[in-house]
């Protein structure tokens, strides 16, 4: 029994029928989206606090609000997405049109994840149904309470022929990625990545995988512990550290380790007061299973601020750990939780070594008062984006590609990057019939006049012009 | 070269640590690859030409025309651009982050792979090249077995023009381009069938490696009742029967109105008769099969069809007679496979609608053709099918364009190169924000504890 098979013909229908097609019928499931946010905000708010036990707070900066930019964002260049892009022509095209069109690829699947569940859905459905797609959405089953109001409450907003939800755990995924899709966009692990490419190769699905890895952060010597450790903190305790971008690891000196130390226990004091399990600001860890993980992960190095866990509560406490080695599971898996190592470098070099050693991350940071020391950083690694002097606020900026590299992910999106991620790019030229004669030059029976006639012509004009 | 499994592994290895010394970061550096690539272009043009004669019965001109001129005027513009391409690419900020820096930053992402084909084995390997070495790539080259002259040419002048440790070359068969799939590379460039694009990318997914598949298809060739048949046909025939069929862009074979059908097929034939003469075998300028294997295949697709024209072929030189079919019909075997070759299929269809229809219902081309002179005509077709380029009123040719993308959609592929397009494939394009480390009071806002009450917005 194939419980898909229907769903999945019925999208394809209604795409091969050209409905998804006119900028009114996108924009009106973009307007649908918005409507879906703005009339049950407060809904989502509870189902992210009992999923994730978010604040108001989060949900409104990482889930709500970045969703309905990313809305309002199409809503307005929509139609300047969707044009025709005119491109240079070369002397032989003069009087011919080139142009790129944006063409939809079809069925899409989207493949969210527990972390972001509102967010990391939402955003990939804006650009794949701004691009003109089908989409079928597979939210994750971790996240319950939003998986719910993804399944039962958005498709109401949304045209129900060309879009829609499918549930289930890893084996009905599977089950899911035998059938061939145009396009597969997966938020997820590296491990599940794999998986998900492979099942695209069957198809020749083309993906944009946004993966994970231990995203660096370095401190320089040179700098203000306090403003750091505040940056450092905020993002890695962010959503009790269950963020793809968040800061994985610190590398810095013992000294500088030794005035970064207070400042992060009075960054997170002021942030989580004395008992931070009774603030409403700090989340929990998504189940049990995280949970075991990441209290297995206290163990390792030393404990020097935290360290506390609660396992009625899925609660881990804001959590730093020194004297960590590099073969440690803490420092070999990605962390995705409230804990921070530190790991000592003796410099600059040793520390762009030791992430030069790895896995490409997702995302790299880098804290110094020494631009130069930042640009060196930059220039000597590679990281799917890069931030000097904060967190991860690279990915507020629509108009820069948000992806991975490596082992990190392949594709990118966000803003215009979103439509062109789910749109086939098709070249297209125009010609007329006439100039035949011109054109005669190419056809056989080549004589050596012809060529040394064409090579002429190609060499004083010494630019890009192929004569056909 | 031949690569037995430890030394394919080697040469990989010595790739990347030539990659890792830094050495392909600066741009001087690049162009002076760029500049050795033009230099062997040039200077070993005869050798060039002799290996292509030998492998697909080209001449010079074919082989300069064809080939050889792709890859000089991508190495131009790319030596001209790139350097614009790899500055950091400032970007819009918003409103909180004014104060910063906001740009994409390029990079290479380290050893890639390309993998060549043997149809147009000098180009379709080097071209992609050129835009992996710009971004500052090591690049591993395995040419196809099937040109093997080509190959071997190419493993024995490559390491006199260009850093022998950067960017080697493999030769071999299936078995050592299995070798060569188990190793890790940053991206992967292939061009070939889509049965072996299938193979490469599940090898490709095991190490998370993005790629690039420049795979083919039937590409369809609309000819509408409203133009002009003489120059369409001439086009046509030109696109077509170049290198004996064996382009993936060539026009696969064509859709039209019964009532043109005989027109079509006299005036292709005037064309070929112009093009090489009442006995093409007899041209320097038709081609040969690349091989028996594939000679066989194509004149099999033959059988039981309507020749209008040609029909022969010589197995002993791999020659096949320019060839056009007529009434073929949609099931045979003719019309369930890439022809990839000089056989024409002529398909009638009764409308522009039934036309769409037919091509709609299959895998999606790597281009279309469309002839008309009716603009409305061409719209149509364009906006109701999809492939990976389109030319109206021409064929071949929108892979001429620098400024156009390069590559298919659906089965016929994934990716795209060629310019601007090449160098954005083989290249990370980062994303990066960079703060002052002051105004924390300006951040204070966004750390918890967050207020009771939330701000309105």
């Amino acid at each position: 029994m194939d419980p898909f098979a229907d769903t999945l013909q019925r999208l394809r229908e209604a795409f091969s029928s050209g409905r998804t097609r006119p900028a009114e019928f996108r924009a009106a499931q973009l307007e649908g989206l918005s409507r879906f946010l703005q009339e049950n905000k407060q809904l989502l708010q509870e189902a992210l606090a009992q999923d994730l036990h978010k604040s108001v707070f989060e949900s409104e900066v990482s889930e709500i609000s970045i969703s309905q930019n990313e809305i309002n964002l199409a809503l307005r260049d929509l139609r300047a997405w969707m044009k025709d892009e005119k491109v240079p022509k070369n002397l032989a095209t003069q009087l011919d049109s080139a142009f790129i069109r944006k063409e939809p690829f079809g069925l899409v699947l989207i493949i969210a994840p527990w972390n972001y569940p509102l967010n990391l859905t939402l955003t990939p459905l804006v650009g794949a149904l701004a691009a003109g797609n089908c989409v079928v959405l597979k939210p994750s089953e971790i996240s319950k309470n939003t998986e719910k109001i993804l399944a039962e409450v958005l498709p109401r907003y949304l045209d129900q022929s060309c879009f829609a939800v499918v549930l289930g755990g890893p084996q009905e995924t599977g089950q899911l990625l035998e059938h061939k899709f145009d396009y597969i966009f997966f938020t997820g692990s590296p491990r599940v990545g794999k998986i998900v490419m492979a099942a695209a190769a069957k198809h020749l699905t083309p993906v944009t995988l946004e993966l994970g890895g231990k995203n660096p952060c370095y401190v320089d010597d040179n700098c203000d512990p306090q403003t750091v450790a505040n940056r450092v903190a905020f993002f890695r305790y962010f959503n009790t550290g269950q963020t793809c971008v968040a800061p994985d690891y610190v590398l810095c000196s013992p000294e500088m380790q030794a005035r970064l130390l207070p400042a992060l226990q009075s960054a997170i004091t002021r942030f989580y007061g004395e008992d931070p399990q009774s603030s409403p600001d700090l989340g929990r860890i998504i189940n049990e299973k995280n949970f075991q993980r990441l209290r297995g992960l206290l163990s390792c190095g030393r404990v020097a601020i935290g360290g506390q866990s609660d396992e009625s509560d899925r609660y881990i406490a804001p959590t730093v750990l020194v004297d960590v080695q590099e073969t440690e599971p803490v420092m070999q898996e990605e962390i995705f939780g409230p804990i921070l190592p530190i790991v000592n470098v003796r410099s600059l070099d040793e520390a762009i070594a030791f992430i030069t050693r790895r896995e490409k991350p997702l995302a790299l940071y880098a804290f110094s008062n020494s631009s130069q020391v930042v640009k060196q950083i930059l220039a000597q690694t590679s990281s799917g984006g890069f931030c000097g002097n904060d967190g991860f606020m690279h990915l507020t900026v629509a108009s820069l590609p948000f992806g991975g590299v490596g082992a990190s992910g392949m594709g990118s999106y966000h803003g215009k990057f979103s439509f062109d991620t789910f749109s086939h790019h098709r070249a297209c030229l125009l010609r007329r019939p006439g100039l035949e004669k011109i054109y005669a030059l190419r056809y056989p029976p080549h004589t050596p006049r012809n060529l040394r006639v064409l090579l002429m012509a190609m060499e004083t004009r010494c630019c890009s012009c192929t004569l056909l | 070269m031949v690569g037995t499994m430890s030394a394919v592994s080697e040469v990989v290895q010595r790739a990347r640590a030539a990659f890792v010394s830094g050495r392909t970061r600066p741009l001087q550096f690049r162009v002076q690859q760029l500049e050795g690539l033009r230099r062997l272009v040039r200077e070993r043009e005869k050798d060039l030409v002799g290996a292509l004669a030998a492998d697909l019965h080209k001449n010079e001109w074919t082989a300069y025309y064809e080939e050889i001129v792709y890859v000089l005027e991508e190495i131009e513009y790319m030596i001209k651009n790139f350097p614009e391409w790899a500055a950091d690419e400032p970007v819009e900020k918003t409103p909180q982050t004014q104060q910063d820096e906001s740009y994409i930053h390029a990079e290479p992402l380290g050893v890639v792979l390309i993998i060549g084909t043997w149809n147009y084995p000098f180009s379709l390997t080097i071209q992609p090249m050129v835009g992996a070495i710009a971004a500052g790539n090591a690049v591993v080259l395995k040419p196809s077995e099937l040109s093997e002259n080509m190959a071997s040419l190419l493993a024995s002048i490559l390491p006199q023009y260009l850093d022998k440790d950067l960017y080697p070359v493999i030769n071999g068969g299936i078995p050592e381009t299995t070798e060569v799939l188990k190793e890790r590379f940053d991206h992967i460039f292939y061009t070939g069938s889509t049965g072996v694009g299938k193979v490469v990318m599940t090898a490709a997914a095991k190490y998370l490696t993005p790629v690039t598949l420049e795979l083919g298809g039937k590409n369809p060739c609309y000819v509408d009742k409203d133009c002009d048949l003489d120059i369409a046909c001439r086009r046509i025939a030109w696109g077509k029967f170049m290198n004996s069929g064996q382009t993936c862009v060539g026009p696969d074979y064509i859709l039209c109105d019964p009532s043109i059908q005989n027109q079509i097929v006299e005036k292709l034939k005037k064309s070929l008769k112009e093009f090489y003469g009442e006995d093409a075998k007899k041209s320097r300028d038709y081609g040969r099969i690349i091989n028996s294997w594939h000679f066989q295949r194509v004149m099999g697709l033959m059988e039981g069809q309507k020749v209008a024209y040609g029909g022969t072929g010589d197995v002993a030189t791999r020659y096949i007679a320019p060839t056009i079919l007529t009434d073929v019909d949609p099931q045979s075997p003719v019309m369930q496979e890439e022809v990839f070759g000089p056989v024409m299929p002529i398909v009638c269809v009764r409308s522009l609608e039934e036309a769409i229809q037919f091509i709609n219902q299959r895998a999606k081309p790597l281009a279309l053709y469309v002839f008309s002179l009716n603009d409305k005509v061409i719209k149509k077709m364009i906006a109701e099918t999809s492939s990976g380029g389109v030319t109206a009123n021409d064929v071949v040719v929108h892979i001429t364009v620098h400024s156009l993308p390069y590559g298919g959609v659906g089965d016929s592929g994934m990716g795209s190169y060629h310019g601007r397009t090449s160098f954005e494939t083989f290249s990370h394009r980062r994303s990066c924000l960079v703060r002052p480390l002051l105004n924390e009071e300006a951040l204070r806002a966004r750390y918890p504890p967050s207020p009771a009450k939330m701000p309105r917005h």
